[in-house]
């Protein structure tokens, strides 16, 4: 019965998002403040309604319902219950609710924070997360229902991939979609602003915020992802370029252009134009991201089950969205007046270059991702594009981008001197320089691991060098603490997420280039040796677990000075799923991981084969990644960019 | 003035459109990545013997001067328990000659199975550590090759050979081989 509230809110949801799409269109068309306000009740009820959809499957889910299909193929009544939450967007039906869910509370947020906005603009906005809500409602009614119920109820679910029963992933999606989804608010801003024709402040003071929240989110989703790839996939890597990955990026990368033109669309009044095609190329291509993980077009690892009607489905929708909104662009665009001039040394020409260069990573990432389908077509052939491509393009690209992040921020708008930065750069240069030389005359290593190391240093020195510019040289100790203490949170955000890219960088640099991998078979006793630290076995016990049983390999590791400490890798087997997997065991701390993955039983004796990942630094990716979310947030909740900001004019008043 | 550089985006976009809307039309599923082995003679493997069945080797796979399947399975694989009643049909209805590889399997396990559900096998053997079929760039378990009387490899089939499989992919293909 609940489950049948749930599809019918749902559906109900479908004629209360048109109705948001057309009635406030109408009342910007007629002038009509009262047919325009509808849109606000519209917004508040389809969150509350997709609410009630979504507790109702999750419902279905946590009593093991297995009358509904969806649990019974994705769910098993002795899976452990955050797993079974995690279930219900564990697959294509669920994932596609908890993406409206997340958009209907992206408008219910923007109708509730911007009721002091002007309710021409608003309303064109929440008119235009109604279509999209609209759109994706009959998707899942007409395609993809997870409310239907199995004529004969099984007795017991058919379980889920046990690879992907794993806290990190477990959360990993919510995140990722409130990224992707946030995008679609910076969209419908856009749209809103091409249809009044004008960019202005107000506009601008709403749109930045908004691509700090999805990007802030898109980058914590991304790194959870990885993290999750990392400790459960067993090869100790942790990003491949996978089709699925690389839709989850090139959103992020059109986002971080967005949010560096964002900027000097609000300080200088200029790249308006620009700063709108951004918005809708980031959500675009989290659009194509669906597209390519739902339609089977790509092959992947992780792809959810494709299916060739979805596949035309997303991608009217897409030819639809997309097409419509740079259609619009290439319309109105020319009508946007650009503010200011400037000159090409300037802060603003630097977030230019940083525009260029993340727009064109983007499409390189595009172009790699999609090449197999291009040359499909061309001549017929397979391929497939692996990641020796993308870190060909990928990493020259990043290169310059790195370099110019370090002292583009000391520059000065409109129109920079050189010459009075230059001293600090050199100062900056060498020191990074000679640490770097330091470095690689102690431990060895090559060239690229020379400039990876150089990059990030020259990032750090740079970064904190502009920092203690900002706050003031030549001042007395107090004096310095009472005016950093001043500082807008927005510079403590910036600062700390260009750290952490540098620490990202010097994390990425040291695990790839100092990394040990070992494979040999191991027998009882037996120890394998790296760097300082031994490695011995001490045999395999069998454990049984929930719903798995797993040969249990236990290992010693001695290190000099420290207390001794043991490791338990498991190979796992999933009776429920029929199911073999490896969970590696991980001794993690600041400077190195050591990754111990057990093997098969090689037959005949008691030897096993044994895998162990030595990477060091390796967690300072993800420290890295976190200084960069942690970056946005602080930027997020400054002051001025409060997500209420209130214009000083009478709240109804109607644009122009 | 009309600003044509405006378009750009917009003309770029619908030429991805077509080239999406093209593998979809196709509707060709992308995993077939055709096999580097496909028109190259079946690599020499060394397989041992499961208790009394007839040993694989490479003196029987030429034997019979017809097409014949190379089917890799394992007792612990979920989708070759579903692939074996179709293994039982060809071999029984459509005298398919099948060879089997067991891949990283318990003897006794393997047994049990060919015992339980039928042996569509001609002759099988066994490849406890998985080195042999390196050989053949295995995937995943189940793979089936199809192999023509000269001894060359012809087709390969990732994944399961379900009913859909068994009638359009590979009796056609094993049909229009011995047709030649």
């Amino acid at each position: 019965m609940i489950i049948e509230l749930g599809h019918y809110c749902l559906a109900l949801v479908l004629t209360i998002s048109l109705f948001q799409f057309l009635v406030p269109a109408l009342g910007v068309r007629y002038n009509s403040i009262g047919l325009m306000s509808t849109s606000y009740i519209t917004a508040y009820l389809s969150f509350i309604l997709v609410c009630f959809s979504f507790a109702s499957l999750t419902y279905a889910y946590v009593i093991s319902d297995f009358s509904v299909s969806l649990v019974a193929n994705n769910s098993h009544s002795l899976k452990p219950m955050i797993y079974k939450i995690s279930g219900v967007w564990g697959n294509h039906e669920g994932s596609l609710l908890l993406w409206v869910l997340i958009l209907t509370f992206y408008s219910a947020a923007v109708a509730f924070l911007g009721k002091r906005l002007p309710v021409k603009l608003i309303s064109l906005v929440l008119s235009c997360q109604g279509l999209i809500a609209a759109s994706f409602v009959s998707f899942i009614l007409f395609t993809s229902n997870p409310f239907t119920r199995l004529f004969f109820p099984e007795i017991e679910g058919e379980g889920f991939n046990p690879i992907l029963q794993d806290f990190g992933l477990a959360i990993h999606p919510p995140f990722l979609y409130l990224g992707y989804v946030g995008l679609s608010v910076t969209f419908s801003f856009s749209i809103a602003a091409l249809l009044i024709g004008r960019v202005d402040t107000i506009w601008v003071k709403w749109v930045r915020p908004w691509t700090l929240i999805a990007w802030v989110f898109l980058t914590i989703g991304i790194a959870l992802g990885s993290w999750w790839a990392y400790r459960e996939l067993g090869w100790g890597g942790w990003w491949f370029w996978d089709p699925v990955e690389n839709a989850s990026f090139m959103p992020w990368l059109a986002a971080t252009a967005l949010l560096h033109s964002s900027i000097v669309a609000e300080k200088r009044d200029t790249l308006k134009a620009w700063t709108i095609l951004l918005a809708i190329i980031a959500f675009s291509l989290s659009l194509l991201g669906t597209f390519i993980v739902r339609s089977g077009v790509l092959i992947s690892v992780h792809a959810f089950a494709s299916d060739p009607s979805r596949g035309l489905y997303i991608l009217m929708l897409l030819i639809f969205f997309t097409g419509g909104a740079l259609a619009l662009f290439a319309r109105k665009a020319a009508s946007l007046k650009s503010g200011s001039l400037f000159q090409p040394v300037s802060r603003e020409g630097a977030l230019v270059i940083n525009n260029i260069i993340f727009a064109s990573s983007a499409a390189t990432v595009l172009l790699g991702t999609l090449y197999p389908i291009f040359i499909d077509a061309i001549n017929n052939s397979k391929v497939s594009v692996g990641p020796p491509y993308f870190e060909a393009v990928f990493i020259p690209l990043m290169v310059p981008a790195i370099l110019l992040c370090a002292f583009s921020p000391m520059l000065s708008w409109k129109r920079a001197k050189l010459e009075n930065i230059l001293e600090r750069v050199i100062a900056v240069f060498i020191l990074a320089i000679m640490i770097t030389a330091i470095f690689i005359f102690i431990y060895g290593g090559s060239i690229s691991a020379f400039l990876g190391l150089f990059l990030g240093l020259w990032l750090i020195l740079g970064t904190i060098y502009e920092f203690f510019i900002k706050v003031g040289i030549k001042l007395s100790f107090t004096k310095f603490l009472l005016r950093a203490f001043q500082l807008p949170r927005s510079a403590y955000g910036m600062s700390l997420a260009h750290l952490g890219v540098a620490i990202f960088v010097i994390g990425v640099t040291v695990s790839s280039a100092w990394r040990i991998d070992i494979e040999k078979p191991i027998q009882n006793g037996e120890s394998v040796v790296i760097n300082d630290i031994e490695l011995i076995f001490l045999g395999i016990i069998d454990v049984n677990g929930p719903n798995w049983i797993a040969e249990r390999g236990k290992f010693e590791v001695i290190r000099r000075g420290k207390n001794n400490e043991y490791l338990f890798p498991e190979r796992r087997f999933y009776p429920a799923s029929k199911v073999n997997t490896s969970e590696p065991a991980i001794m993690s701390n600041a400077f190195f991981d050591l990754y111990v993955v057990l093997g098969e039983n090689l037959n005949n004796d008691e030897s096993y084969s044994l895998r162990v990942y030595y990477s060091p630094f390796i967690n300072w990716i993800w420290f890295g990644i976190m200084c960069m979310a942690l970056g946005g947030i602080l930027a997020v909740t400054d002051r001025k960019h409060r997500l209420g900001y209130s214009v000083k004019k009478n709240p109804k008043a109607i644009y122009k | 003035m009309r600003k044509i550089y405006l378009y750009l985006p917009l003309i770029f976009f619908f030429i991805l459109v077509i080239f999406f809307a093209r593998q979809l039309i196709l509707d060709e599923n992308p995993s077939k990545l055709p096999s580097v082995l496909i028109d190259k003679s079946f690599p020499p493997i060394k397989l041992n013997q499961l208790s009394s069945y007839k040993l694989f080797n490479a003196k029987n796979l030429l034997s019979s001067g017809d097409p014949s399947l190379v089917n890799i399975w394992s007792s612990w694989c979920a989708p070759c328990q579903i692939e074996h009643e179709f293994l039982m049909k060809m071999s029984l209805e459509h005298n398919v000659k099948i060879f089997g590889i067991n891949y990283k399997d318990d003897n006794k396990d393997a047994i049990e199975v060919l015992k339980l559900n039928g042996n569509p096998f001609y002759a099988i053997g066994t490849d406890e550590d998985g080195t042999q079929v390196i050989n053949l760039g295995l995937y995943g378990v189940p793979e089936t090759f199809i192999i023509d009387a000269n001894g060359n490899i012809r087709y390969k089939h990732i994944g399961p050979i379900l009913e859909y499989d068994m009638n359009n992919i590979i009796l056609p293909i094993l049909n229009k081989i011995k047709r030649e």
